[in-house]
């Protein structure tokens, strides 16, 4: 049953990801995009890492997808200048891929069979956050509070 | 029969119904038993949503004196009947510019994350249609997909009133699901789970042997509950906070182009909402299906679960029965310089609240923090305007 489970998740994440880098319209990219998205959350939850699927779905689809339709809707398009193909792009997608099919080969923990870890429950994952990586934690917060007050300075009226 | 096995009685009927297909393979009968929760669930709450179509227009007419349905069936009971037949045999109107696929996706989108958010509140005793691990998370994972089919649908039907809806509504539930989530973190700091039915659990009890332990009894809970049945209201788009459809200035927002059922279904989508974000509150402020008293356990626990949600899906009605709608500024502002800063305060009242031994002397003290953060806020925030004749800017 999980194999055919993976089968139809792959199929319908990589059709969502074409869709998203061929279709023509931006928007529908974006949505093809989220289509992937939850493609992605539901292999995490088929690995039965729940937490980090229902985050996939929280962060990728409910803000990410929606930050991007804002940012297409927000800035000027011009559709008549076309850019012809874009070369540099495809030799980035190849040395990405290419480096991630390196790193795979070279990751030891392929070849060997995984050892059993108990469940990885959402209680064990905040303890770690607040204990082990409470630092990184605490930059990653002062982090993304720079960042809104950063947004907040940019949207903000100026005073005559 | 005893009082017990009323209360698992659906579970019974659900292991009746397995039990039918005695011989099948495990994995058949794990898709059975989850299509069997859907099913109840479904049947249940659209059951529900035709109830309270008709019953919050009879409120309505009862709060502005006069009748409300009362043609159709007796006291206007088959009022939904007649509705659902009238949606379903109208036209549908696609608008020849609109975008086809957004168009037609948006009320399915958004009526779907609706129904899955619905699935992770326990309703009774053993009774979560879809039991995980992080339940509330999901709940939140998933209510913030409806804003991508908020913003399909306004997108879609390429019509100015549309797109305009559409980016209220999207800023408004963006605004409003920041309180929603962390008025909900202190339930689950004090809980120690995300799980619905450990907090559930975390509730059972009375403290002093009368007083339910619900988190709502609790300076922190309390404040925390109000501040999520507001941030709920607009998140649901209901009145007072209906700036998104605003009939008056921008026909009907994101579902302007919509005629026939595909407007029932962005309709239906609302009821669902407001029912998910009502069971949500329940199960983290209201102690979930907990009886109030101990001599009141003999009622079932799906009944006290619903008795809560009536409740509260009436206030739904009532407010929209009194309150005029807010501008757009005021939702904004009452947002990020009220509810949030607030929030914030809710957990750091429940952090008291825990670390002074949750006793007395701990609730007064998490009382004192909330009423000093409020008062300083009312100080702050208060802009000194009188009423005074409105002045415009841009008309005479």
């Amino acid at each position: 049953m999980n194999t055919a489970a993976f089968i139809i998740i792959a199929v319908l994440t990589l059709s969502a990801a074409l869709a998203a880098a061929t279709l023509p319209q931006l928007i529908h990219a974006t949505l093809a995009f989220a289509v992937a998205f939850i493609g992605v959350a539901a292999f995490y939850f088929l690995l039965g890492a729940e937490f980090v699927g229902l985050v996939q779905v929280f962060i990728y689809v409910g803000a990410v997808a929606v930050l991007i339709v804002f940012t297409i809707l927000l800035t000027r398009r011009d559709p008549e200048k076309d850019h012809g193909f874009n070369w540099t792009g495809v030799i980035i997608a190849i040395l990405v891929f290419g480096g991630l099919v390196w790193s795979i080969l070279k990751t030891p923990a392929v070849a060997i069979g995984a050892p059993k870890i108990e469940a990885l429950t959402v209680k064990r994952i905040g303890e770690t956050l607040m204990t082990d990586y409470v630092w990184p934690l605490q930059c990653v917060g002062v982090l993304l509070t720079a960042a809104l007050i950063g947004a907040l300075i940019l949207v903000m009226e100026e005073k005559r | 029969m005893s009082a017990q096995s009323v209360d698992q009685v659906f579970l019974y009927v659900k292991q009746w119904l397995l039990s039918l297909v005695g011989g099948a393979p495990e994995w058949l009968l794990q898709i059975l038993s989850a299509l069997i929760n859907i099913v109840a669930l479904l049947g249940f709450f659209l059951t529900l949503f035709a109830a309270i179509s008709v019953l919050e227009r009879k409120i309505l007419g009862r709060m502005q004196n006069r009748y409300g349905p009362n043609r159709v069936g007796p006291f206007g009971l088959l009022q939904p009947v007649a509705d659902g037949i009238k949606m379903l045999i109208k036209e549908d109107i696609v608008p020849a510019r609109a975008d086809k696929i957004a168009h037609f996706v948006a009320p399915v989108l958004i009526a779907a994350t609706a129904i899955l958010a619905l699935g992770i509140i326990p309703y009774g005793r053993n009774m979560t249609p879809f039991a995980i691990d992080g339940g509330i998370l999901f709940f939140f994972a998933v209510g913030s997909m409806t804003e991508v089919g908020v913003f399909m649908a306004g997108w879609g039907s390429n019509n100015k009133f549309s797109m305009l809806g559409a980016m209220r509504a999207i800023a408004q539930m963006v605004s409003y699901e920041l309180p929603l989530i962390i008025t909900a973190l202190p339930v689950v700091m004090v809980g120690g789970s995300l799980s619905p039915d450990a907090i559930v659990d975390a509730q059972g009890g009375y403290s002093l042997g009368f007083i339910p332990r619900w988190y709502v009894f609790s300076p922190w809970g309390a404040a925390a509950f109000i501040l999520f049945f507001i941030s709920g209201l607009v998140e649901s788009n209901r009145t007072p906070f209906d700036v998104p459809e605003g009939e008056s200035e921008i026909v009907a927002g994101h579902m302007t182009e919509y005629s026939g059922f595909k407007y029932a279904t962005f309709f239906l989508a609302e009821y669902l909402g407001m029912f998910a974000v009502s069971g949500l509150a329940v199960t983290l402020f209201l102690g979930g299906w907990h009886a109030p008293f101990k001599f009141l356990e003999i009622i079932p626990s799906y009944l006290w679960f619903f008795i809560k949600l009536s409740a509260l899906l009436f206030v739904f009605i009532w407010i929209r029965g009194t309150l005029p709608r807010t501008r757009v500024d005021q939702v904004m502002n009452f947002a990020w310089k009220f509810v949030l800063p607030m929030s914030f305060t809710c957990v750091i009242a429940a952090a008291v609240w825990h670390l002074t031994g949750r006793r007395l002397s701990g609730w007064l003290w998490s009382f004192a923090v909330v009423a000093l953060v409020y008062l300083a806020l009312s100080r702050l925030l208060d802009t000194r305007k009188k009423f005074a004749p409105r002045t415009y800017r841009f008309a005479e």
